[in-house]
Formats: C-alpha cells, sequence, structure tokens
C-alpha cells in the first residue's frame, strides 16, 4: 500500500504493515526529549506518583534552555532540579545551556530520518527537517511517554506544501512559512503532517529547512517533515550520524494527500506577521516605516548560523539606528563559536548588536531582550501573541532575519532587498 | 449526572500564552492560575467557580505544549472544556488531566452564563438556560477510558497495577 512519509514512520514505530489517516495507534517512541520548563520539574513527581522511572535512559534527552541565563531564585532551583534527575539518570543526553532544544538535539547527532520523536516543546516539529516524524507534547503525557515508552498517535492527513523555484535575495524560508501561515491559517493544518516538497525544499539548506518544520505548529500540524536527501545525509554525516536508509524514508508518489498547496518562491516577496499572531503576514510594503523600539534575533526559529550570516549580509559596515535595541541571541552555543570563528558575529557586534545567551529568551518574554509596555519590536521568531515577548501593551512584528536587520538599520520597518 | 456548570464563553484563537502567560511560569500552579486570561479578561481567574465550563470557538490552545494552560482552567474549577476546534497539544493535555475535552461545532450558540450538562460519554451538551441540545464529535474509546479514570496519570496506574504480578 502507498504511504506518505509521516505514515511510514508511524507504521514502523507501530509495528505495522501499513497505517492511514484517522488510524489510532500506539507508537515505540524512538527518543524523548525534554527542556528544563516543561521537562523533569513536572514530570518527576508523576513518574514517582506511578512509581515507574524513565523506561529506557538511552532514549532520554535533557536540554535545558527556557530558565537558562536567568538568575532568579527560582530558575536557579528549577536549573539545580533539573541537573540532578538528568545525573540520577544514565541518559543518552543532557546538555545544559548549550542552547535551543530544537537546535542542540540534531546538532548533537540524536536524530537521523525515520525516527518516531517526542518532545515536550511545541516547536519539537523542528526534528521532522532531518526527515523524522517529531511532535510536541505536554508534562503528563512526556510522564507517560517515559513510563511506557510508548505515545498514541492519530495518524495525520498529509498536507503536502510544494515550494517551486529559487527564493530571490534578501528572501528566506521564513517568508514562506509566513506566507503559508497567512495563506492557510493559523489552525489551517490543525493535526496534519505538513509535508515539504518541491526544487525550492531541495535547494534550501538544513538551517532554512528546519525553519519550515519548526513553524508548521504555526499551522497546527503535527509534524512538520522533509524528506532526506543528500543535503540532510551530509549535514548528519558532519555530527557524526551516517545514514544509509534515507531512501526508505520518502513519501510513495502515489500516496493520498489531504490537500496539497503551491508557492511560488521566485516570486514571494519578504513577509512581515503583524502583532498578534504569524497568520496576520503580509509583504514587507505593507509594514515599512513602521517606527520600532527593538530588533530581534533569536529563537529555535529564527538564530541558526545561516540566520546570523544573512543578518550580516545586511548589517556589515553599517550601524543600527540610534534609539533602537538590537539583541542576537544564536540559537546554540557551537553557532556562537562558528560564527565568531568565522567573524559574523563580530560584524553584528560592529554594527551596534549585543550578543545574549543562547537560551529562548525573549521569545518567551525572558531576559534582557522583553518588551516594555506600548513598545513595538520586530523578531525572527515564530509567534507574537499578545504578551507573548513582554507587555501585554507591546507589539511584535515577525519577519526572516534579513528584515529584522534591515528595521533595525531603518529604525523602522524596512525592505531588506534595499541593503544588500 | 453532575449538576449544571455555568457557561463562560470566549471567541476564537485563544493561545496558551493567554492562558498561561509566560511570566509566572516559573512558580507555583496556583500563582499561574490566578493569572490566566487576565489579558483577555481580567475578571475571569476571580470569578470562575467549581463546576464552570470554559467555551471557545475555533482553535483554543494553539501555541506552546505548556500544560499550564488547561491545569490553569482546571485549578479554577473549569471541569469541562468545549471548543469548534482545538490546538492538537492542549486538546490532548486537557484530557490528560482528565478534563472532558469536546470539539462541539456548535460552541456558537452558546451564551456566556448558560447552564451546561456536558455528557461527554454521549458526546452531548445539554443546554440547561435554553433546553437545546448540542451534538458534539465523540471521543475515541481510549480518551473516553482515559478521562473516566481522571486522566493520563490515574489510567497508567490502573494499567499498571493489573498487569503486576500477584
Amino acid at each position: 500500500m502507498s504511504m506518505t512519509l509521516a505514515e511510514k514512520i508511524l507504521a514502523r514505530a507501530a509495528g505495522r504493515e501499513c497505517v492511514r489517516p484517522g488510524d489510532i495507534v500506539t507508537c515505540q517512541v524512538d527518543l524523548a526529549m525534554m527542556h528544563d520548563s516543561s521537562g523533569p520539574r513536572r514530570l518527576a513527581p508523576k513518574l514517582e506518583e506511578l512509581g515507574v522511572d524513565v523506561w529506557d535512559p538511552g532514549k532520554a534527552v535533557v536540554i535545558t534552555d527556557h530558565f537558562v541565563g536567568e538568575s532568579d531564585a527560582q530558575s536557579v532551583q528549577i536549573q539545580a532540579l533539573t541537573r540532578d534527575w538528568a545525573a540520577q539518570r544514565r541518559l543518552r543526553g543532557y546538555h545544559e545551556a548549550q542552547g535551543i532544544c530544537h537546535v542542540v538535539l540534531p546538532e548533537r547527532g540524536h536524530l537521523r530520518p525515520g525516527m518516531f520523536v517526542v518532545g515536550g516543546d511545541s516547536h519539537s516539529t523542528t526534528g521532522g527537517a532531518f526527515g523524522c516524524f517529531m511532535t510536541g507534547l505536554g508534562a503528563t503525557d512526556m510522564a507517560g511517554v517515559l513510563a511506557t515508552g510508548s505515545a498514541w498517535m492519530r495518524v495525520p492527513e498529509t498536507l503536502r506544501v510544494r515550494v517551486d523555484g529559487i527564493l530571490g535575495e534578501g528572501v528566506a524560508a521564513k517568508d514562506v512559512i509566513l506566507f503559508l501561515c497567512h495563506e492557510i491559517g493559523i489552525n489551517g493544518a490543525g493535526y496534519m503532517a505538513a509535508e515539504y516538497t518541491g526544487s525550492g525544499v531541495t535547494a534550501m539548506a538544513m538551517d532554512e529547512r528546519m525553519v519550515l518544520a519548526n513553524m508548521a505548529v504555526e499551522l497546527g500540524a503535527k509534524c512538520g517533515i522533509v524528506a532526506p536527501d543528500d543535503t540532510t545525509c551530509d549535514w548528519l554525516a558532519g555530527v557524526g550520524v551516517d545514514v544509509n536508509d534515507a531512501h526508505d524514508w520518502q513519501s510513495d508518489g502515489d500516496a493520498a494527500i489531504a490537500r496539497e498547496i503551491t508557492i511560488d518562491a521566485t516570486g514571494l516577496t519578504p513577509q512581515v506577521a503583524a502583532p498578534h499572531s504569524p497568520e496576520n503576514s503580509a509583504p514587507v510594503d505593507t509594514h515599512t516605516g513602521t517606527a520600532i523600539d527593538q530588533a530581534y534575533i533569536g529563537a529555535c526559529t529564527g538564530a541558526k548560523l545561516d540566520d546570523l550570516r544573512m543578518v550580516a549580509r545586511i548589517v556589515d559596515g553599517r550601524r543600527v539606528a540610534d534609539g533602537v535595541r538590537f539583541f542576537v541571541a544564536p540559537a546554540s552555543v557551537r553557532i556562537a563559536d562558528q560564527a565568531e570563528r568565522e567573524g559574523t558575529l563580530e560584524s553584528l557586534r560592529a554594527s551596534g548588536a549585543t550578543i545574549l545567551h543562547s537560551a529562548c529568551g525573549a521569545c518567551i518574554g525572558l531576559g534582557p531582550a522583553r518588551l516594555g509596555a506600548g513598545e513595538v519590536g520586530i523578531s525572527s521568531s515564530s509567534r507574537n501573541f499578545q504578551g507573548r515577548m513582554g507587555d501585554p501593551s507591546s507589539q511584535t512584528y515577525l519577519s526572516s532575519p534579513y528584515t529584522v536587520a534591515a528595521s533595525a538599520l531603518a529604525g523602522c520597518i524596512a525592505d531588506p532587498r534595499a541593503y544588500l | 449526572m453532575n449538576a449544571p456548570g455555568r457557561a463562560w464563553v470566549y471567541g476564537n484563537d485563544i493561545n496558551t500564552d493567554l492562558l498561561a502567560p509566560a511570566a509566572y511560569l516559573k512558580g507555583s500552579m496556583e500563582e499561574a492560575a490566578s493569572h490566566c486570561l487576565e489579558d483577555l479578561d481580567a475578571n475571569f481567574a476571580a470569578s470562575v467557580h467549581e463546576g464552570d465550563i470554559f467555551v471557545a470557538g475555533e482553535n483554543l490552545g494553539i501555541g506552546s505544549s505548556r500544560e499550564q494552560a488547561p491545569q490553569a482552567l482546571q485549578l479554577l474549577g473549569i471541569r469541562a472544556v468545549l471548543a469548534k476546534s482545538f490546538g492538537r497539544i492542549f486538546y490532548r493535555n486537557a484530557l490528560n488531566l482528565g478534563m472532558p475535552t469536546l470539539v462541539c461545532p456548535h460552541a456558537d450558540r452558546i451564551r456566556s452564563g448558560d447552564r451546561l450538562r456536558v455528557d461527554a460519554a454521549a458526546g452531548v451538551v445539554h443546554n440547561v438556560s435554553t433546553g437545546e441540545d448540542l451534538t458534539c464529535e465523540s471521543l475515541p474509546d481510549h480518551l473516553l477510558e482515559m478521562v473516566g479514570d481522571g486522566g493520563l496519570i490515574p489510567h497508567l496506574k490502573k494499567k499498571l497495577s493489573a498487569s503486576k504480578p500477584r
């Protein structure tokens, strides 16, 4: 029977020959990822109540990123609890303050195509860029996974997003996904698997594919997925993961899908999502000239190495506008190191950027880039719900790193193509 | 059957940041709950009563995986959640906490303050105030059983103790 990639992975994890959308299956979990907010501090009491421990510590990873860089007593206590819990178990991985979980997980070689992975965070869909079925769960769900090694899933219908052609200069994967959020709406792929295909996706580097998978959750999707190809395998080889079964993890050409959307990459312009939803996106022209107090490059969505390089292309040799705060929180320590070595961070600093901790930071309203009352910010992160990045009266616009950088220079929302 | 609960009706796209603002996630669940929906309705947290029912339009609970979103509602006394559609993680989280959580295509026929009786097993909401019965999508059996047990943890506890050798 023909199946989509998402169906093939769920069938394998459920020990079935074949699954169909709507089937409810119990899947054996290949890997469970937790962070410091929804992880041990909320799970441990539930496991204690059940009188069981982690079913297979070799399949569990803890990565701290939410309360990293915070110095208040509660954050310090949460870090200590998380550290101790992880230390008491021989987990597959414990990565403390090394960056944001969705970026650290693949970077440390924990993902490979075909895996069924759950993460205690909504942006866990990011792992789908590597050909995994990776989805987000809450704390009780994760406790159940740790207790049993399995999770129930309703097999999702597949939404195929075909990106045709090559993105223009100054246009990025973020513009593709913001455009898509507007096209189908904030829950337009609710409960579905969003599979990204087409020449535009094939041409994208992994950092860009991760943006598409990451923000699949903004479409309401259960997972966002890109079938593995040479780009995937080369990237994974670079982190010590050798893949020789990539051909097994492809959608069959005649597999039934629920819907297909085609996006013309060649004609796409930079997009900006107005407050307070990613679906409020429109071509950058709609908002050019809107004054900003802050520009933020950060989060699992928008502060990977390629994102920082996009920023450098715009700001190199220029200065941020007077009165604009420009913060950059590289998504991981490794990324920050590499960006330092190659001169990218120096270029950003020279333009007036302040480099922050590699942590979730302002994307969850924490740290020095939190917006104040009535302030306006533009951010390369994924979510601009009211109050998320600071005061409830603050306004957050979302865009690509290019557009954030151009806006930082202009002091107002600006089209990055004028700076290339 | 339980006494009817009072409906709290809100609109579309009620997200997890509104239900459980990130600024209060570090602290106790009680503190987080006291700020539930404050940016939308400053009176909500203080006015909800035990047994009340939360009703929303499309996309209830979109956003974060934070379980504090449905847990805040539960801690404030909400005993069932109805919406035209849900963010999928919120939906799972609410059920895992043992809250009847139903897709109710006609949720917009409910007015704030209406008295509702929710029959999760039958998939029906009886509006005592209007006399109307609203049909909801029925929950799969495994979820009905889990909710009936009081949520995922009590459900697993029961299963684990049943499978233990005597």
